[in-house]
């Protein structure tokens, strides 16, 4: 483990904790709340930013507090990998344009699910670009509705143009065993890249 | 359902009183994820602002800035604002999550294979 930044290691009294996090993208009602909800240790919470905040400088304020604020709200949840590891899953915002409100949301990410709704594919290609444009390693998890038709998944792969190293994988969001299993793929995933650049190196 | 807790009307100037007028994260606090663990290292003094000692006071055990934020009702900009108080105090300290170390070479193979184990348990 990196205890980089630590001055004193030996005031540790919480045995050096640290996090990673994982993003859970999609298109606006692909079930991304859900699986967040389904596979947390916690019930999930909402942590939010006000664009005014964010876009508007504090002298802009005074006398705005009467604006319209815009909230955008982030649902999270975590697991708890071991004592000294936990895993936080931040479900992205369905409006897309406020992603960069955050601190870089996706930066420091070990990587991303982007859940796909079959029944309105398009709805995630905004965030398939999103992560491959800031680089952000993914699998996609498709959600798998009740009435969804049952689609080989090559055929998907074609028509959301993901290239053949990408997992794609179905799932039901609203199952804690299924959408862990989503996030053991992403892993497994991870791995296989990082094994691929060190054999590269 | 956690949907978004509208702010009250008056919220801009709460978070202005809270924050002495000061925007967005800057110094200690400009690299702050919302996946940041913060951990007290200090107890509350008499005299300091309610949210700080509340955030000391949480912070005993490791707590992600999304959780403080959610917890204390404050959007993460203002938190943050927060936050750089106590960390150039000394107060608490910041433990950024663990990054997908550069790009190309992927985060390390051990951490990876960490929370594989941790997710196979579940």
């Amino acid at each position: 483990m990196d205890f980089k930044g630590f001055d004193h290691p030996d005031r540790q009294t919480d045995g050096g904790t640290r996090s990673v996090k994982v993003m859970i993208a999609g298109g606006f009602g692909t079930g991304k709340t859900t699986m967040v909800r389904s596979v947390s240790d916690i019930k999930p919470l909402t942590t939010e930013e006000t664009l005014t905040q964010a876009s508007a400088d504090v002298d802009n304020l005074i006398g705005v507090a009467d604006k319209q604020e815009t909230t955008v709200s982030l649902d999270f949840g975590k697991i708890g990998i071991n004592d000294q590891l936990v895993l936080y899953l931040f479900g992205t915002p369905g409006q897309e344009r406020f992603w960069f409100l955050w601190n870089g949301l996706f930066k420091g990410a070990l990587g991303a699910v982007v859940l796909v709704d079959t029944r309105r594919l398009a709805s995630s290609f905004r965030a398939i670009e999103e992560m491959e444009r800031q680089d952000v390693p993914f699998v996609i998890a498709l959600n798998v509705f009740p009435d969804s038709k049952d689609h080989p998944i090559e055929e998907i792969r074609d028509a959301l143009d993901i290239p053949p190293h990408t997992p794609i994988v179905a799932c039901d969001a609203r199952d804690r065993t299924s959408s862990r299993d989503v996030l053991i793929a992403l892993i497994r995933h991870l791995k296989e890249r990082s094994a691929v650049a060190l054999e590269s190196r | 359902m956690s949907g978004p807790r509208r702010t009250d009307p008056s919220g801009l100037e709460r978070y202005y009183v809270l924050t002495g007028g000061r925007s967005g994260p800057g110094g200690s606090a400009s690299t702050l994820d919302v996946a940041t663990l913060i951990v007290s290292r200090a107890a509350a003094v008499p005299g300091m602002q309610h949210e700080h000692e509340e955030i000391l006071r949480r912070c005993r055990d490791p707590l992600s800035v999304a959780e403080l934020g959610a917890h204390l009702g404050l959007p993460f900009n203002i938190l943050a604002v927060l936050l750089a108080d106590l960390l150039d105090a000394g107060r608490v300290e910041a433990r950024d999550p663990i990054p997908a170390s550069g790009v190309g070479s992927g985060p390390d193979l051990a951490l990876l294979e960490e929370v594989l184990s941790g997710l196979q348990r579940l």
